[in-house]
């Protein structure tokens, strides 16, 4: 997984016992990205991620692994597409998933715009391809 | 080592010698390697001989040699390495071996029904490879699609009846 | 159909048990993920981006309606109320949960289904041709052949453990219409010059990173030796095959390291020495036995042309659409094969709610359909349709948003989960298939393009059958962004090849537009009576590299 040496990270991994994305928010697992321990420092990510390994042994999770996410406004947002439709569930069905349980907030409008890679305009989907 | 044969513990009668060791007195496993170098020497002791085949190594190299081995031991380097499943068979159905076949390494419960049926008789395994944990995997499915070494019935001659 | 007897209900029982423990085992902490992974995939277990996915086999695409029923009810129990028809002809639920999945298995028991090797290592669903048993074409059905091969495969001893998975499919037509040479392992039921039928084997197809066309192991192989030459492609796949490297562990990787000719060879020895041994032997009586389950249904003497039926076309312009892109001729006169089309305009390639799966039987039983297909193109087949209650069946089909008339064109494209649900895809596939059928969605232009199949994956691993598409489409990761690349000329059918990659990728946005220009080309070249392909066959990349990046061209000035 690609990622700037830079960018913060958020520490995630799947739910064993239902497979839902859980993301590590200090003291636990949540289930909303908004609620994620941001690590700006990469060692304090490593440790994190290390630390999690007892969460895999006592069977809470499975597949934990960082992912590199930018801050605007103070808001995480995922560096890649895969966790951004992790965050939020499939973009094709928004009734379902994170995105339809109240889980999911779309990221601000210019972080959309930056991940989309397009000049700024109005308020975007984050996950349009439409042209 | 633990070892199951027959279904129940049993002592491992076999020293397992590595290859730049001396050989003990009595019954010994060594690699092919050391078997194909020194092929007379091993053959010539008065003692019981086996063989420990590495995951890639077909029995078939052992060539008529192997009727005169009293254990073949198949080798698990991970449990998803499927090959010794062939080799057990191999060793049954084209070699006619009937001594003992090994399984050694990093199988799992969940595949010694398999390798009952395909030739293995004794098993060479971790901590949860036991006894218990054979009977039981042994009696998780009590009909079976294909014919094996193992002569039991296929559900197509129980259909038959 | 088949119909599951004492031995092998109490197989499928007990498997599910089997599994039913090693999920407790796994809940319990006395197996880790690793080596719960391959036990979970082996039953078709996956854990996705957001949840779990369960992979139900269909085996050789055949549903009774109550089994149709049963998915529709664990779909609405166990998940979301939808299932996704795959390329493999299975069914996957996208959000069950661990602990509920013994509990869907032993649902699915009771209609005589399960997930058993729909993923692993291992052998996995056998396909056939979803026109099987109704099409004129065929020497026999090819189904008996693969229900045998199913019980054969099922917990094989030897074979659980392979250095990959491995894929059968048995066409019996001329017309492939189950990409055959794509898979692992093809069995082409055949007459040999004496008038036996017999089948013609080949091995070492496969998608994916490395595309292969399987090449031939033996022309012919008598009907008793089947599942002796099956065992022995198999024996040599197991001993020989590279296990160091996923990528080269398919047999398509070791028929082409060593050659056709010595995989021939190899193969040959195995298959003497199982014969001698005559413990596989396949007795006429037993080949009978299975395929007295799989007779057709006693065909009414009607008289063509059917009147009802040509009345209704006459009359309505939507019903004479739909029966000209989604019947197909069927082998008695009065009946039809009808696609049911699961592409829906601007809906999820494949995907089925369980208010139709539900409402489809409904109609099956209201017109005496005993069983459905599901095709590889991710389409339901009613097989045996009485060509008079057409107009009646497309009717409900239309008040259920299923009676799209777009079987085999420019619309009815392939298209993986991709990024929207896979752990392994690199983009998403659902949103630009959605795209470009909306950008085809024109029935009249539509008609124009003629038979034109676009294949998508949103990775390498080729789900989507992207290699095989006339138009075939990969999504691929560029630094975190979705990218595009299109292939052309691909097949899957009796004329398989693999598609040739055109160049660098396009964007989620630029896709579409590159798409539609290589089909303007090609109606703007094509020569009459010429398909897509047929055209770039003769014309070759170039007219159509020329005009797909155009976009880019005009950006770069």
């Amino acid at each position: 997984m690609s990622k700037r040496a830079t960018d913060p990270q958020i520490l995630t991994a799947n739910r064993l016992i239902d497979g839902r994305v859980v993301y590590w928010q200090g003291a636990g697992w949540a289930e909303s990205l908004a609620e994620a321990e941001i690590f700006d420092d990469p060692e304090a990510a490593d440790a994190a991620l290390k630390g999690a390994a007892r969460s895999v042994a006592e069977r809470v999770v499975v597949g934990t692994y960082l992912f590199a996410v930018r801050l605007d406004e103070g808001v995480a947002v995922p560096v890649k597409a895969r966790e951004l439709i992790r965050a939020a569930g499939p973009s094709v069905r928004r009734d379902l998933g994170k995105q339809a349980e109240g889980l999911f907030s779309p990221p601000p409008v210019h972080a959309q715009v930056r991940h989309a890679r397009t000049t700024p305009g109005p308020a975007r989907d984050p996950f349009d391809v439409s042209i | 080592m633990p070892l199951i044969k027959n279904g129940d513990w049993a002592d491992d009668e076999f020293a397992t010698v590595a290859d730049d060791a001396a050989l003990p007195e009595g019954a010994v496993i060594v690699s092919l390697a050391r078997f194909e170098k020194e092929r007379a020497a091993l053959l010539a002791r008065n003692a019981r001989l086996g063989v420990h085949l590495a995951a890639p190594q077909s029995p078939e190299a052992l060539g008529e040699d192997v009727h005169r081995l009293s254990v073949v031991v198949l080798d698990f380097p991970a449990f998803k390495d499927g090959r010794a499943f062939s080799w057990a068979r191999l060793l049954r159905t084209r070699l006619g071996y009937t001594g003992e076949i090994r399984a050694h390494g990093a199988f799992l419960v969940d595949q010694l029904a398999h390798m009952m049926r395909v030739g293995f008789t004794a098993f060479d395994g971790d901590a949860r490879i036991t006894p218990q944990a054979l009977a039981s995997a042994l009696g998780e499915i009590s009909y079976r699609y294909q014919p094996a070494p193992d002569g039991q019935k296929t559900i197509r001659q129980l259909r038959a009846r | 159909m088949y119909r599951y007897d004492e031995f092998d209900a109490r197989f499928v029982a007990e498997r599910v048990e089997q599994f039913a423990g090693q999920v407790a085992r796994r809940l319990a902490g006395e197996l880790s993920e690793d080596e719960f992974k391959p036990l979970r995939l082996m039953n078709g277990l996956y854990l996705q981006l957001h949840a779990y996915m369960l992979r139900i086999a269909v085996p050789y695409g055949t549903l009774a309606p109550r089994q149709l029923r049963k998915l529709a009810d664990v779909a609405r129990r166990f998940d979301k109320g939808y299932g996704h028809f795959t390329t493999r002809t299975n069914m996957q639920l996208n959000w069950p949960r661990l602990a509920d999945v013994p509990a869907i298995l032993r649902e699915l028991a009771t209609v005589e289904m399960h997930a058993i090797q729909t993923s692993g290592n291992c052998i996995r669903n056998v396909t056939a041709d979803h026109f099987a048993g109704a099409t004129p074409e065929e020497i026999e059905d090819p189904r008996p052949l693969c229900e045998i091969i199913r019980q054969w495969s099922s917990l094989h001893p030897e074979f659980t453990f392979l250095a990959r998975k491995f894929k059968i499919a048995v066409g019996a037509t001329v017309h492939d219409r189950a990409a055959l040479l794509y898979h692992d392992m093809a069995v082409e039921i055949v007459k040999n010059a004496e008038g036996r039928t017999g089948y013609r084997v080949s091995a070492g197809g496969g998608m994916g990173r490395t595309p292969y066309i399987a090449q031939l192991m033996c022309e012919f192989v008598e009907r008793e030796d089947i599942l002796a030459y099956l065992e022995a492609v198999l024996r040599v796949y197991n001993q020989d095959s590279r296990r160091d490297n996923i990528h080269k562990q398919r047999i398509k990787i070791l028929v082409n390291a060593i050659g056709a000719e010595e995989m021939r060879r190899r193969v040959a020895r195995e298959f003497e020495e199982i014969k001698a041994q005559g413990y596989l032997r396949l007795p006429q009586e037993e080949l009978d036995r299975i395929a007295a389950y799989f007779a057709p249904p006693k065909f009414e003497p009607i008289a063509e042309p059917v009147a009802e039926y040509e009345a209704a076309r006459t009359k309505d312009k939507r019903f004479a659409d739909w029966c000209a892109h989604n019947l197909a001729a069927h082998r008695a006169p009065g009946y039809a094969i009808a696609t049911i089309s699961l592409k829906p305009i601007g809906g999820v390639p494949g995907d089925c709610t369980s208010e139709q799966m539900e409402a489809i039987a409904d109609l099956m039983d209201a017109f005496g359909l005993a069983e459905i297909r599901v095709s590889h193109e991710q389409n339901l087949v009613l097989p045996h349709v009485k060509k008079r209650d057409l107009p009646a069946i497309f009717a409900r089909l239309s008040e259920l948003g299923l009676a799209t008339p777009n079987a085999g064109l420019v619309t009815d494209i392939i298209c993986c989960p991709g990024l929207d649900y896979c752990d392994l895809a690199n983009a998403r596939s659902i949103p630009i298939a959605q795209k470009i059928a909306g950008r085809f969605a024109d029935l009249k232009r539509q008609e124009e393009i003629g038979e034109l199949k676009i294949k998508m994956s949103g990775c390498i691993n080729a789900c989507g059958h992207h290699h095989a598409g006339h138009i075939g489409i990969l999504g691929v990761d560029k630094k975190g962004v979705e990218h595009y690349q299109l292939q052309l000329g691909g097949s899957g059918a009796e004329d398989a090849a693999i598609g040739e990659i055109m160049g660098p990728g396009f964007t989620a946005k630029e896709i579409t537009d590159a798409v539609e220009r290589v089909v303007d080309e090609y109606l703007r070249l094509r020569q009459p009576g010429e398909r897509f392909l047929d055209t770039y066959r003769r014309v070759g990349m170039e007219p159509f590299k020329n005009v797909a990046y155009l976009e880019q061209l005009h950006a770069a000035y």
